[in-house]
């Protein structure tokens, strides 16, 4: 399922020649400027025109490589290795562990327990209860703990069980993790990483189904990042712990199943960039974390369709990548923004506004942002599926933006 | 070990707890306290001092007692009412009135403020201006001592953290949650309760179901201990067991000093729940306290014990005094912080802002610190 289209390799992925290395690959997305190239499933490429109308008057078939008997689909002949989610951000963790002993994790049932979803198992054997620290149950104080670590050198990564816990841990995150590098005239340093599971799930309730993200994005002084992949959360997991700045990485309760491979070779991504997952020209569709699989499906949907969208995932919720997106908009002139946070107030709400501010030449028509419902979400099946953004409302949208 | 858990009270004794050079030294850092605060309200209201700000008029032997303890490696986290805490252990007087002034070489740059005060040199964590928060740093840094000492297996690896904080704060689950952790962990800090009575207008007694703070000690496994705050040779001789307890990684310690604070909570406040004209209850519980002062009762100490004289004391309290008039000199002739300091102490890491329309990281920008709508 994780086999997805994996778009043109960034500066930041494993060299060109792990996948596409019987084409060759374009060796910067920007140097491409008008010709536009279309990667298909079997890996050759072909290039599409421009349209003056942005209408789709040539049908693009098979150009979401979903299917598992494609060549680009995981094999045992291929390089790397498969792993599921939470065992890329294990390996990601235990790696930085290892490389710098300064490095602990602490929170509730991390240790002999393994993590509630198996982030951490294993390691408390490996690495003993002071580095990989069982905590009793107060969010607030063992996330100061950890803040108080982190000023005293240690680079301590706290886990929230379920990311709503650290509503308990507002105090801390807001007053002393985003702040006190600032109020101490830059003399301490917090290198924390927050992480844990979000987002709604299968009939979890209304408590542990809450989106922080859209809580935390106002304060000042940490960054925010969400994977969605294993390759993108063992990347992003390593940056997070080696960055001096204090980040929060948003997990989702529902991705840490997917099976994807992911190079042998040791590698880190950026914090700030975003991810081009596939590359189009009739509208940028921006999204992250759980949503990017609603919305790739929706694609397939679109693309029998006839229409070519861009999909990217901007895995930097805070600050946003304003280039990726930029220069997507700038060539597609029409934004959809799909995301699992509330209506109001969420990142799609910033994002917008980010967007108008800076690109409001460019754009065609307004920039459509589809969020979860302002409700709690609710137990029943059939209501919390109408609370999340569906790959259906995703075709609709854009069909209507694309008129 | 003479803390096992029961309440002790500390007798005076009457042979000699400090030598001559110990005693000018408490002296010293208590007249520092004492004076700094006061010229702290004449700057304020002569403007030069703005927001909260909160004096520490009267509690100084808390600070002297524990702080002159520590060695420079050890860890002190305090609350709002930090100046003294800072003064004890080492930050010098000009920073701390820089930082006060809002001047660019303030020990925070002046972006931190009176309640703010921070300094890694002195390992001075901070100013707190929630209650309770900074108790979880304390407990942090207290991890920390313990996992280099365990983990890194540095040796000397035994710093010992304080935390003090006030009677309000032992209300706050943060203090509770903190407390067994280190007792959980055996961890290296004390927390020291400045039980002054009273939070804002709130007196403990109001709002404590226990008042006697140093008994939620041993529910956590231990010792408490309640010590007379207005006397610095009492505090001192707790604070010494305290801290070597901690050191030798035998754990925490809860430690309540009765003590009052002679001034308002901060300079905003009127005061007038303990005003002599309104309520004649506390008007007397103030003129207790303020015959207990407790640089009055180390004089007298060091007089009847022949340990200064009258002109060695007044010696101290002229040095003291210049070396204030330095400070506020210093401070006002700082410069203010200009414009493009505002975005430089956001993220250690100033790729943190993320990268701009034009590719580049906005850091790149050299006037970018200066901040604009566009972040």
């Amino acid at each position: 399922m994780a086999t997805l289209f994996q778009g043109l390799p960034s500066s930041t992925a494993f060299s060109s020649s792990n996948k596409f290395n019987h084409v060759p690959a374009p060796t910067s997305f920007s140097e491409r400027k008008s010709s536009i190239v279309t990667v298909r499933s079997d890996a050759r490429w072909s290039p599409v025109l421009n349209y003056a109308t942005h209408k789709p008057q040539r049908l693009i078939t098979n150009a979401v490589a979903t299917k598992a008997d494609s060549s680009l689909a995981s094999t045992s002949s291929k390089p790397g290795h498969e792993l599921l989610l939470f065992e890329a951000l294990r390996e990601g963790l235990e790696e930085e562990m290892e490389r710098d002993p300064c490095v602990c994790v602490m929170g509730e049932d991390v240790g002999h327990y393994g993590g509630s979803y198996k982030v951490t198992k294993g390691l408390a054997t490996k690495f003993g209860d002071l580095r990989v620290l069982d905590t009793p149950i107060a969010e607030n104080s063992f996330t100061g703990m950890g803040i108080g670590a982190a000023m005293t050198g240690l680079r301590p990564i706290i886990e929230g069980m379920n990311m709503g816990f650290l509503l308990l841990a507002f105090n801390q995150i807001s007053n002393n993790c985003g702040m006190l590098h600032y109020t101490s005239g830059g003399q301490f340093k917090i290198p924390v990483v927050i992480r844990g599971p979000g987002g709604v799930g299968r009939q979890l309730g209304a408590e542990h189904s809450q989106r922080l993200e859209s809580y935390f994005q106002s304060i000042p002084g940490i960054q925010m990042v969400a994977c969605s992949t294993p390759y993108n959360a063992k990347g992003l997991m390593k940056a997070a712990i080696r960055s001096e700045n204090p980040v929060i990485l948003f997990e989702h309760v529902l991705l840490y199943n997917l099976k994807d491979r992911i190079p042998d070779e040791e590698y880190v991504l950026s914090l700030e960039e975003a991810e081009m997952v596939r590359p189009g020209e009739h509208v940028t569709i921006l999204t992250y974390s759980r949503m990017r699989y609603h919305v790739m499906q929706a694609a397939k949907t679109l693309v029998n369709k006839g229409y070519d969208p861009e999909v990217i995932d901007i895995r930097s919720l805070k600050p946003f990548d304003l280039h990726t997106i930029g220069k997507s908009v700038k060539k597609t002139h029409r934004v959809l923004i799909v995301e699992e946070c509330m209506r109001t107030g969420g990142i799609g709400a910033s994002l917008t506004a980010a967007i108008t501010e800076n690109f409001n030449d460019d754009l065609d028509a307004p920039i459509v942002c589809l969020s979860s419902q302002d409700v709690p979400t609710p137990y029943a099946g059939t209501l919390e599926e109408w609370t999340v953004v569906q790959p259906a409302q995703i075709v609709t949208a854009v069909e209507q933006l694309c008129q | 070990m003479i803390f096992d858990y029961i309440e002790i009270f500390i007798l005076t004794f009457c042979e000699q707890l400090i030598t001559k050079e110990e005693g000018l030294v408490l002296y010293e850092d208590m007249i520092l306290g004492r004076f700094f605060e006061d010229m702290c309200a004449q700057m304020y209201y002569r403007g030069k001092m703005f927001g909260f700000v909160h004096l520490y008029n009267g509690q100084e032997a808390v600070s002297t007692g524990f702080i002159k303890f520590l060695k420079k490696e050890d860890y002190v986290v305090s609350t709002y009412r930090d100046h003294v805490h800072a003064l004890s252990k080492g930050v010098p007087a000009r920073e701390v009135m820089s930082e006060l002034f809002g001047k660019a070489t303030g020990c925070c740059r002046g972006q931190g403020g009176s309640m703010h005060m921070f300094s890694k040199q002195h390992n001075l964590l901070g100013g707190f201006a929630f209650i309770g928060e900074g108790i979880p740093v304390a407990t942090g840094a207290a991890f920390s001592s313990k996992y280099r000492r365990e983990v890194l297996k540095e040796p000397g690896a035994d710093e010992v953290t304080l935390a003090f904080f006030g009677d309000g704060t032992c209300n706050n689950g943060q203090f509770y949650e903190c407390l067994n952790m280190a007792a959980l962990w055996k961890l290296p800090i004390v927390f020291v309760v400045e039980n002054n009575l009273w939070a804002i207008g709130m007196s403990h007694l109001r709002a404590t179901s226990d008042p006697q703070i140093w008994k939620k000690g041993p529910a956590f496994g231990m010792p408490g201990i309640h010590v007379d705050g207005m006397d610095v040779l009492k505090v001192r001789e707790v604070a010494k067991e305290a801290i070597e307890r901690a050191r030798r990684g035998e754990g925490p310690t809860l430690v309540e000093c009765e003590t009052y604070r002679f001034r308002g909570h901060s300079l905003a406040d009127p005061d007038e729940l303990r005003d002599p004209e309104s309520v004649s209850s506390l008007a007397a519980e103030k003129a207790h306290y303020a015959g207990r002062d407790p640089i009055t009762a180390l004089k007298k100490y060091l007089f009847d014990n022949k340990l200064a004289s009258e002109q060695e004391l007044k010696a101290i309290d002229k040095k003291i005094e210049e070396l204030l008039d330095e400070a506020v000199e210093f401070a006002d002739e700082s410069p203010l912080p200009p414009r493009s300091q505002l975005l430089e102490n956001v993220f250690a890491d100033p790729k943190g802002f993320g990268i701009g329309p034009d590719g580049k990281y906005r850091c790149e920008d050299p006037k970018f610190t200066q901040g604009t709508a566009h972040v």
